[in-house]
């Protein structure tokens, strides 16, 4: 038993972190770990100057083909040369501003509704009336603005247009097939289910060509509907199924409590549901609701396959068009690539995000 | 003066550059000796305990368990790990696997001892923690107590030395406790050497050789439970046990 | 006096009852169902008639009058419709079983390589899994058929790798002349399995007996190739190799893949395997780190710790999303149309065009894929029972 003195703290003798530390434990921390640096540092050093050679500096920034064709270098002049078509489609070239317009308004809509401070009641309404708007600039025929049908309604705004209108529409569908599963009633429960294992077990090349082939034989004569809305019910449908599951797992993680208590306050069936299962049902499922969206921005691209041109389209459509500029197609590739990148990424990214907000809210 | 079973010679310890959790440690256990360690949360008493069987790894000073330098390597550590058995907060038994494959895998797969032996070893075991009618569930069809005790029974198996228990009770239920802690009874009066983190100071009246108090990453008094209960020395070792004895 | 035991009140059907409305939900809810598809149905019969396309699956005995791509047997325009199919059928399950073998050994390395120890190794597993995931598997596929079809070199200068020849016409490889021998070595593979599994089995016994361990992968997998090399062995030991050749216009002889069936296993390959790291990864993160720790208190070493703890949990944890990736691969295989390759939707398309049976063509690609999903479902079902975790 001996007198008690304190001890002031020190700092560790061998830094444990700092960039020199990190470089021991992380690249040279025993024989195999530097094996594996010196092997993949000698195979990144000679690969990375002839990537970094063929895509900047030796890469040719403007003039034409011919420049291109004596360039050793990747030729990015195409993509100067094409990216309104590439980025736009058949939408005639004058009218490009209103489809910048409308594509704008549609992301700044989205931007917003992924904020929390924007989740109200009126978030629903202003949807409808961006989309309403968004409908009527991009096809005019009023106010002296020249009218374009939906087939010539291409590229990125295509894709952005049925990627987020389906999402809308699929929603709230899917919360009703979500609900209609894990209803009492048998009936409904098995619709439910039958739809959803349905769409699940096909493809979506299959849904699409179900949209685009058989609608019109599936409507009485002479009811000609166009092919972009039949094209967005069908991946709709598609979207929705999926909505459904992600949104029912969230649904199943509400504790029975709930709606007990909900009962007993005495709530409706429709009330419990509108007021105290589906917000925190639908908070918990918004990372999987941003997959889904991520998966239905890429799956966009197959509408190639039925003759609507969104930016995959577009941009095959535009490389194969022009026999001059065909050898350098996978520039144009690595072009709508990088689009796609930015786009998903930025998504999962905050969807990313929000879990780490839903679960912080969720920590004592 | 026989050698110490275990021993820490200014033993210091960081996590990260800055936080130095274990401050010039210098402790000795005696064989057959049981210790428990108190304090309050964030003291290095749970650090302490798992440098021993080197679950963490000291940065300076020295660790002797048996002999043996644990930073010795590889096989240093498991020589060390085959005379310490440890028990853990949340138990972690292996959900996939019954009670007795639980207890039997060290003996056959480190031990190399043949099934019918590592299972009556195991049979043994989990009749001295008294739950032998469970051998054939899953660890999740049992309660917390239940769990722990077969935890126990687990670290058994391999016939330590020393036995090492961090917090064992503070995930159960209060009525469970007491079945575990008649189990650490048990053992400790047939002569095992135990070092105890714990809030449990009625088990450290019954039982305990020696309290260690820490706080702030040093041991601040260490004396018997009479003395350390009724006389603490010093101001930070009374502010603590005002607090735990208090209610 | 006793009481005699009361009946139950009778149902008093009114809108107040629970049991009424429900009732009657879900009869209005299938009434208009049933009304909807009845319409469609009878739309769909009138444009039919009117187009003068009769329905019914007997086009499917006709001759198709298209030639195929590439098939796993004998294929030209004189067949029926119905072979066609069969041929689509083979196509997809080609491309998709080759595709899940491997994008479940490289989706497997790329989640443990997350977890290595050097960081380079770690930040190239991520960089692969978000440059794959975020980029559409169509534009993929295009981006793969187009390095295969126009960045390699022509049949006349094709790169050589060994034996085989890398071209614009695809891969060609040197195959065995089908020969008596092989059947005497497909023989000797199955008995060395029906080995394996006895070595296997004595090990383990031997092993529980004596607490020595025994080989119970090494040794079998030995067994497996002796009893192979036998058959062959004992069956005249064919070697003839049906050699690829650099003919006049392409490279003759040999087996063959196309560069449409390159592009797609590539592209469906390297596109899956990003997911199914990231579902490897969340298993084995899954696996809490007491698990570990408890298992290096009791001694074991890392790989008895992975083998018996962390592994068996992981697994459990991987099964069912991984069920999910193969079956979206098989989907995705569906792609192959926008390349070229023949599979069961390209051929389903090309007879929509040729015989406008459209509802019937369309409904056979979708019990394919259903079947498959099906068939799935009920292994993960078993899977998933046969291996739960027991509970309270």
């Amino acid at each position: 038993m001996s007198t008690f003195t304190a001890i002031a703290p020190r700092p560790a003798p061998d830094a444990t972190t700092g960039p020199l530390a990190w470089c021991k434990a992380n690249l040279f921390h025993d024989w195999k770990t530097t094996l594996g640096t010196v092997l993949i540092g000698v195979v990144l050093l000679s690969l990375l100057p002839r990537l970094f050679a063929w895509t900047l500096t030796d890469a040719v920034w403007n003039g034409g083909y011919e420049a291109c064709h004596a360039g050793n270098g990747a030729c990015w002049a195409v993509v100067r040369e094409k990216f309104r078509f590439i980025l736009m489609g058949r939408y005639p070239h004058e009218e490009h501003w209103r489809a910048l317009v409308c594509t704008l308004m549609l992301l700044a809509l989205i931007v917003a509704s992924c904020t929390r401070a924007c989740w109200r009641p009126w978030l629903a309404g202003l949807w409808v009336g961006v989309l309403v708007a968004y409908l009527a600039l991009m096809r005019g025929g009023f106010a002296g603005l020249r009218y374009v049908e939906t087939d010539l309604w291409s590229g990125l705004p295509l894709t952005i247009l049925l990627a987020s209108l389906s999402m809308a529409m699929a929603f709230p569908i899917a919360v009703g097939i979500a609900l209609g599963r894990r209803s009492g009633m048998p009936a409904i429960r098995s619709l439910c289910t039958v739809y959803v294992e349905l769409i699940r077990g096909v493809p979506l090349i299959s849904v699409l060509f179900m949209a685009s082939f058989m609608f019109p034989l599936l409507m009485p004569q002479g009811f000609n509907i166009d092919v972009l809305i039949r094209v967005l019910a069908g991946i709709t449908l598609f979207a929705a199924a999926y909505m459904a599951e992600v949104i029912r797992g969230g649904l199943q993680a509400i504790p029975k409590g709930q709606v007990e208590a909900a009962a007993t306050l005495g709530l409706s069936y429709w009330q419990t549901q509108r007021m105290i299962v589906l917000p925190q049902a639908l908070a918990m499922v918004v990372p999987g609701i941003m997959n889904n969206f991520i998966s239905t921005f890429k799956d966009t691209s197959l509408v190639a396959i039925v003759s609507l041109y969104e930016l995959t389209g577009a941009m095959g459509m535009a490389m194969n068009s022009d026999a001059n500029w065909r050898p350098f197609r996978i520039e144009g590739y690595l072009f709508i690539a990088l689009i796609y990148f930015v786009f998903c990424f930025s998504m999962s990214r905050y969807s990313q995000w929000i879990e780490a907000q839903v679960n912080k809210s969720r920590q004592r | 003066m026989s050698q110490p079973i275990i021993e820490f010679a200014k033993v210091n310890k960081w996590y990260g550059n800055s936080f130095h959790v274990l401050r010039d440690i210098d402790l000795q256990v005696r064989a057959g000796e049981r210790i428990v360690v108190c304090g309050p949360s964030g003291s290095g008493k749970s650090t302490l305990i798992r440098c021993i069987n080197r679950l963490e790894e000291h940065q300076q000073g020295r660790v002797m368990v048996h002999g043996v330098d644990s930073s010795d390597g590889l096989k240093a550590i498991d020589d060390v790990r085959k005379k310490v058995g440890m028990v853990f907060q949340q138990f972690n038994l292996f959900p996939h696997l019954t009670v007795l494959e639980n207890l039997t895998l060290s003996p056959m797969w480190v031990g190399k001892l043949p099934k019918k032996e590592a299972e009556e070893r195991a049979m043994e075991q989990l009749q001295r923690v008294r739950i032998a009618e469970q051998a054939y569930k899953y660890p999740l069809q049992l309660s917390g107590g239940q769990q722990q005790r077969v935890a126990i029974a687990r670290a058994l198996c391999l016939t330590p030395k020393i036995m090492l228990f961090d917090e064992p009770t503070s995930a159960l239920d209060p009525e469970m406790i007491k079945e575990v802690l008649d189990v650490m009874i048990e053992m400790a009066e047939q002569g095992i050497t135990m070092v105890c983190v714990t809030h449990e100071m009625g088990f450290a009246k019954a039982v305990a050789d020696r309290v260690i108090f820490m706080d702030e990453g040093q041991i601040v008094e260490q004396n018997n439970p009479h003395d350390f209960f009724n006389h603490p020395q010093n101001e930070r070792s009374r502010d603590f046990l005002s607090k735990i004895l208090g209610h | 006096m006793s009481a005699a035991p009361l009946s139950p009140p009778k149902q008093r059907w009114s809108w107040s009852s629970q049991a009424f409305r429900a009732l009657v939900y879900q009869v209005l809810a299938v009434s208009v169902i049933a009304l909807v598809v009845w319409f469609l149905a009878h739309n769909t019969a009138t444009n039919m008639r009117q187009r003068g396309i009769q329905s019914g699956f007997g086009f499917l005995l006709g001759t198709a009058g298209f030639d195929i791509g590439e098939s796993l047997f004998a294929f030209d325009s004189g067949e029926s419709y119905l072979r066609a199919y069969l041929v689509g059928v083979t196509n997809t399950l080609r491309v998709a079983v080759l595709g899940i073998v491997l994008t479940t050994l490289l989706g497997t390395l790329l989640g443990v390589g997350r977890f290595a120890r050097n960081a380079l190794v770690r930040g190239l597993c991520r960089v692969y899994v978000e440059l794959f995931r975020n980029i559409p598997l169509l534009l993929q596929l295009l981006m793969w058929y187009l390095l295969f079809t126009e960045l390699l070199p022509d049949a006349a200068s094709a790169w050589i790798i060994g034996p085989m020849f890398l071209s614009k016409g695809g891969l060609n490889f040197p195959i065995p002349v089908w020969a008596a021998g092989h059947v005497w070595a497909a023989w000797g593979l199955l008995l060395g399995l029906v080995c394996a599994w006895f070595l296997r089995r004595r090990a383990r016994q031997r092993f529980e007996a004596s607490g020595q361990p025994h080989s119970m992968v090494w040794l079998p997998m030995a067994g497996v190739l002796t009893c192979t090399l036998l058959g062959w062995l004992l069956g005249g030991a064919p070697t003839a190799m049906d050699m690829p050749m650099k003919g006049e216009f392409a490279i003759e002889n040999g087996g063959a893949l196309t560069p449409e069936f390159l592009a797609l296993l590539v592209g469906l390959t390297l596109y899956t395997a990003a997911f199914v790291a990231e579902v490897v990864r969340g298993g084995i993160q899954s696996v809490s780190l007491g698990q570990a720790e408890a298992a290096s208190a009791l001694g074991l070493s890392p790989v008895q710790s992975m083998r018996l703890v962390v592994l068996p949990q992981a697994l459990r944890v991987i099964i069912p999303p991984m069920t999910n990736q193969y079956l979206n691969l098989t989907k995705n295989s569906s792609l192959a149309v926008a390349i070229g390759y023949p599979d069961v939707v390209s051929i389903a398309n090309t007879a929509i065009n040729q015989t406008g049976r459209e509802v019937e063509c369309i409904a056979l690609i979708m019990v394919v894929y259903l079947s498959t999903s099906l068939i799935t479902s009920l292994f993960m079902n078993w899977y998933n029972a046969r291996v739960a975790i027991q509970e309270r």
